[in-house]
């Protein structure tokens, strides 16, 4: 392997700086002893975190968060481990636009998705209801999943299933003994990916959540659109930390370059 | 199993119908949300975009084109979509410059570097945007450090929050992971010895680079590119953070029409045109990969 010249590397630690510096300068922000927004030059204070804690619209908004993205992701994977199974291992008629339909919502931009699903959940009369978000949120995080299940399912090999079949096992214990255990990295990579997904959503979720629904990314906008504290940082350094958690649990599971980067 | 052997044996008719509805049965419920949730608020949006607005009354209804015509030959609108697209491809532009040497940059360190370093400029894809986004205000405000060393440099305080400028940095940021992972794929499908060949027939590092290299990571480039593009034409929360009031794109636009001026039929007819121009792009850079592959494996 040919090593990086000189000029390579200061490129490189330049575009390293330049990814890192708005989330440094968030986390660093966030322990400001002061009221405004400026780094922390006099000492470190968790005063803003304490705000963010006793802050009760947060606080509800984090819990929505949590519950729809625990709920968006737990279901989206129970839809598309049986999808995943169908596009994957049986040729049917409508197949390819089956597989086409449940990767859609990566190139359908989120707004239009938003406006779509406002203008259903008008014509239903189901505005601003939980349940509803839920089901949007699963929409878009299912692609996430199907991504990572179909490539699961294609990578092993059946002759495992065929034996426990021949040994006189049932459908349902071929599934949850030999079938799904060969899946499971896929299943909870795809699971924490939605999972990080729905609890980041913005843009599709800003149509169609209202007052008690309001997500924790739909509050942070609004928020930094009326007033700007540093209060504001530590939620963003907390969800900084959350997401790092997240990714940690990710790479463990699943190795996120295979996630990010694919199969190559 | 045929149609014909099955009627020879009554007795295995059940299990094979069982088998051939299966897949059917196993993709019906994931079938139906995204009948429910994709296709039908689409197919609605669509048709909301043709009915008439009546701001006195706030009701919709009727059929018109007045909001397709008024994107395309109102001053206002038109602006929106050029800035738009030009804020989109200075973006892509930018992401290409940066994007694909840092690819290669990465793909030719050794690990354990590579992967922390592969970490590094990906991870920041799963933050939230809202965080970037604020983090950008942060960085580039009037207290902010970059207006601190600009100053200590002499050049006084400088506006640049809400400014394109601001815009497209921000995008390059949260776009720039897009870029480099379809270029890092290419990469990595990319033999080194194909590279070494070139050097040690006496081509110089630059040439290896342009000759050689450059031609086999372009589908990867175009991909990226095209990514970046559409992301970036319907981006909301950068414009909508880091643009303000004045600095209108798409998306706010979008934003605007529905949750300010309640006039949903506009709103629609926008994001009907945004979603086309995506699925267009799409769909033409798909039959170009496809294209090129299929020649070069013919």
């Amino acid at each position: 392997m040919t090593r990086n010249g000189p000029i390579a590397l200061i490129f490189h630690t330049l575009v390293v700086i330049f990814m890192l510096a708005p989330l440094v300068i968030v986390c660093l922000v966030a322990f400001t002893p002061e009221n405004t927004l400026s780094l922390p030059t006099s000492g470190f204070s968790l005063r803003w975190f304490e705000a963010v804690f006793r802050h009760p619209d947060f606080m509800q908004s984090f819990w929505n968060s949590l519950w729809l993205a625990l709920l968006s992701a737990t279901l989206a994977v129970g839809l598309a481990v049986p999808a995943a199974l169908a596009v994957t291992r049986w040729d049917f008629p409508g197949k390819g636009f089956l597989n086409a339909l449940f990767l859609s919502p990566l190139i359908i931009p989120h707004l239009v998705l938003g406006v779509a699903m406002l203008r259903l959940f008008a014509v239903l009369g189901a505005t601003g209801s939980f349940a509803w978000l839920v089901a949007a949120h699963m929409v878009i995080v299912t692609p996430y999943v199907m991504r990572l299940l179909i490539a699961a399912i294609s990578g092993f090999d059946r002759s495992v299933e065929q034996a426990a079949f021949s040994l006189g096992a049932s459908e349902a214990t071929v599934f949850r003994r030999v079938t799904l255990p060969m899946i499971l990295p896929g299943v909870t990579g795809g699971w924490l990916i939605a999972f990080i997904n729905s609890f980041d959503e913005l843009t599709m979720s800003i149509f169609i959540t209202s007052p008690s629904t309001v997500t924790l990314p739909v509050r942070m906008y609004m928020y930094a659109t009326e007033s700007i504290d540093p209060m504001m940082a530590a939620v963003s350094a907390l969800i900084i930390g959350i997401t790092a958690v997240a990714v940690l649990l990710l790479d463990r599971v699943y190795g996120l370059d295979r996630i990010l980067v694919g199969q190559h | 199993m045929s149609a014909s052997a099955s009627q020879a044996l009554p007795d295995d008719e059940a299990p094979e119908r069982r088998v051939r509805s299966a897949p059917l049965i196993l993709s019906a419920p994931a079938a139906l949300l995204f009948a429910a949730l994709v296709l039908t608020p689409l197919l609605l949006t669509a048709l909301l975009s043709f009915n008439q607005f009546d701001y006195a009354t706030g009701r919709t209804g009727g059929f018109t084109l007045e909001h397709y015509l008024s994107v395309l030959t109102d001053g206002y609108y038109l602006e929106i979509f050029l800035r738009t697209f030009r804020v989109s491809a200075l973006a892509t532009a930018i992401c290409v410059v940066v994007g694909v040497p840092e690819a290669y940059i990465l793909s030719r360190m050794s690990n354990p570097w590579r992967s922390v370093f592969l970490l590094v400029v990906l991870a920041p894809l799963l933050v939230s945007v809202v965080v970037r986004a604020f983090g950008w205000s942060m960085l580039l405000g009037p207290e902010g450090p970059v207006n601190g060393a600009m100053m200590a440099l002499g050049f006084g305080r400088t506006r640049l929050l809400y400014t394109e400028g601001t815009v497209i940095v921000a995008l390059v940021h949260v776009m720039l992971p897009f870029m480099v992972i379809p270029v890092w794929t290419s990469l990595q499908k990319l033999d080194p010895a194909v590279e070494q060949a070139a050097l040690s027939f006496g081509a110089s590092r630059a040439t290896a680079i342009v000759r050689v290299v450059a031609p086999q990571i372009l589908p990867g480039i175009l991909s990226g590119s095209l990514i970046v593009f559409g992301l970036s034409a319907s981006a909301f929360a950068i414009p909508g953070l880091l643009g303000g009031r004045r600095l209108k794109m798409v998306a706010t636009v979008v934003y605007d029409q529905y949750l300010s001026d309640l006039n949903w039929p506009m709103g629609a007819a926008v994001a009907v045109l945004l979603l086309a121009a995506n699925l267009i792009i799409m769909l033409t850079y798909h039959r170009l990969v496809e294209g090129h592959y299929r020649r070069r494996l013919g």
